[in-house]
């Protein structure tokens, strides 16, 4: 199948089960709020090594919000509950808690949930103070610019990591150009994160190495610099730039629909093909076939 | 189809009614519940020799006429909904669980003492304190919402501990007295004394008031928090000026002769 003069392999992305959250921060300013998104999902581009991963969803107006300030809703995943909730703690303690003017809610409704402010609570010393609306716990914790309010648990649920494309280009120009394009008509799906540095992924790994302490290495058959070494490479001659996007969703539908934004977006001139990483289907829970998306 | 009961003959003296709640109503037909007994001061008398009773039970129950002799309605309340077409009197939803209890009037003195959970919204104005604790207990409202949408006279709250209490006109003195936790709102102007002895929890008043010598004073700031429940006010029928929403307050701590854990919140003009 092609879109204009680009192929798109008949393959699929292999997507993994994870557990989501989604963290509402809200301040005096959209600078703020927006200063304590950027920290909060800074270190957090795979779950391999940095146990979660989780990037801004979208900015919100002060209407929209609880307090009605301005915000940023960010979303994090973990591999599982436990995790969440502790790279929750640390997160929403160590860079939302302490930027000035914040607040920080629970994005998600679910039965799911995890204790955030009701542990960042004893960092008021005694003095924070607990208040409840409709059915909802908030701890009220004085810091040196007022005071931090937080909910005492955020609602969590099932979610989709790992959905992605690959976009493989002749050169480096003209595939950052593709990948920039399809970041940014992804981002504006609902209920998505784009993890990596402003969404793109250049170190694609394969699962495993030589060394025994590494639990993941390049993907040497996509790193065009390896192409004449590799019987097996996956890189026709003319492509010499390879990239990823990878996509975290609230949900299969949502990881879908930022794919298949992505692929249309991505298929310029100077794109030979868009692909996807998979594991052969032997790892993940969601195989998502990009030709089946370009067909709904 | 709801229960509908209407007063047919105003008692001469109190008439003590705790059974008209809608969780014991609930199996009964119109008969047996016009056979319900009621107190008429020292006199059991039955229901139906002061209200009409029509339609068959379900989860809710409205009662019209001048109830303002008439006590103890939605006593013990669990769940269902309550609602009165007019004025009522004294220990309105007395230790109430849950449920809603809708006023149209005024209410008589002690509305809601002691509640631990559901609703109760007065349209008109409140006697004296809304829920509070009885005297010698040492805990008053536990859990719940009281809406006051006029006036309420002296000490509401009294002794609570948690929950939303909500006065929409003015306020009588002593409101928040020995308050242990949760928040009381006093949106008109509020009479003298507020907080006194008060161990925990949070009271806020929009208009000018003079606070006790055992309060001190914190600081002037925007507590995120109070937009919060100011919202929510505000979706309940309260009249909240953006200047109240957005504004900033003036925090006071006290009471210094409890545990000084408590905190009057007043809006700065």
């Amino acid at each position: 199948m092609k879109i204009k003069s680009t192929h798109i392999d008949d393959t699929f992305a292999e997507a993994f089960k994870m557990w989501a959250a989604r963290i509402v921060i809200t301040a005096e300013t959209k600078q703020w709020a927006m200063a304590a998104a950027t920290s909060m999902t800074g270190f957090a581009t795979s779950v391999i090594g940095c146990k979660c991963e989780a990037g801004i969803e979208a900015e919100l107006v002060a209407e929209d919000t609880p307090d009605r300030r301005p915000g940023v809703s960010v979303l994090l995943f973990a591999m599982d509950v436990n995790g969440l909730g502790k790279r929750l703690v640390e997160r929403v303690g160590q860079c939302v808690m302490t930027c000035p003017t914040t607040a920080c809610y629970s994005g998600l409704e679910s039965d799911e949930t995890v204790v955030v402010g009701g542990q960042l609570r004893y960092f008021g010393d005694g003095f924070q103070i607990s208040k409840k609306l409709r059915d909802n716990r908030l701890w009220r914790i004085p810091v040196m610019d007022g005071e931090f309010l937080v909910d005492e648990r955020f609602g969590v649920q099932e979610a989709v990591g790992g959905g992605n494309i690959i976009i493989l280009g002749k050169d480096s120009k003209s595939t950052l150009r593709a990948a920039n394009a399809a970041t940014k008509e992804m981002r504006k799906i609902e209920g998505v994160i784009l993890p990596f540095p402003d969404g793109v992924v250049r170190s694609g790994s394969k699962v495993g190495s030589r060394y025994k302490s590494l639990m993941a290495s390049t993907n040497e058959k996509f790193c065009p610099t390896l192409r004449g070494l590799q019987d097996d490479s996956l890189l026709d001659e003319g492509i010499n730039c390879v990239l990823e996007i990878v996509i975290d969703g609230l949900d299969e539908s949502s990881v879908e629909q930022a794919m298949k934004a992505g692929i249309y977006a991505a298929a310029k001139p100077g794109i030979r093909r868009i692909s996807a990483g998979n594991y052969g289907g032997n790892l993940g829970q969601f195989k998502i076939n990009l030709q089946d998306l370009l067909d709904s | 189809m709801s229960i509908n009961l209407t007063l047919h003959t105003s008692p001469e003296v109190p008439l003590e009614a705790e059974v008209l709640c809608t969780d014991k109503l609930i199996g009964l037909t119109g008969s047996e519940i016009e056979k319900l007994p009621v107190e008429h001061g020292n006199r059991q008398v039955s229901v139906a020799d002061f209200f009409t009773v029509k339609g068959s039970p379900d989860d809710s129950i409205s009662i019209e006429g001048d109830l303002s002799k008439v006590k103890h309605l939605g006593a013990a309340m669990a769940s269902g909904k309550l609602t009165i077409s007019g004025n009522v009197g004294s220990h309105l939803g007395a230790g109430m669980t849950g449920g809603k209890i809708l006023v149209e009037g005024d209410a008589g003195d002690w509305v809601a003492p002691e509640m631990q959970g559901g609703s109760v919204e007065i349209k008109g104005n409140a006697g004296h304190l809304v829920g509070s604790a009885y005297r010698g207990s040492p805990i008053g409202m536990s859990g719940g919402e009281i809406l006051v949408h006029g006036d309420a006279k002296n000490e509401a709250g009294h002794a609570m501990r948690n929950g939303i209490i909500v006065i929409g006109g003015k306020s009588g003195d002593f409101a928040g007295v020995n308050m242990l936790a949760g928040s009381i709102f006093l949106l008109g102007e509020t009479g003298i004394r507020i907080g006194a002895g008060m161990k925990r929890g949070t009271l806020v008043t929009m208009s000018k008031t003079s606070m006790l010598p055992t309060f001190s004073y914190s600081c002037r700031y925007q507590p995120a928090y109070l937009r919060m429940y100011l919202i929510y006010l505000q979706e309940l029928g309260f009249s909240v000026s953006d200047e109240q929403l957005f504004g900033f307050y003036h925090r006071w701590c006290g009471d210094a002769i409890e545990m000084n854990r408590g905190e009057i919140l007043a809006h700065d003009f």
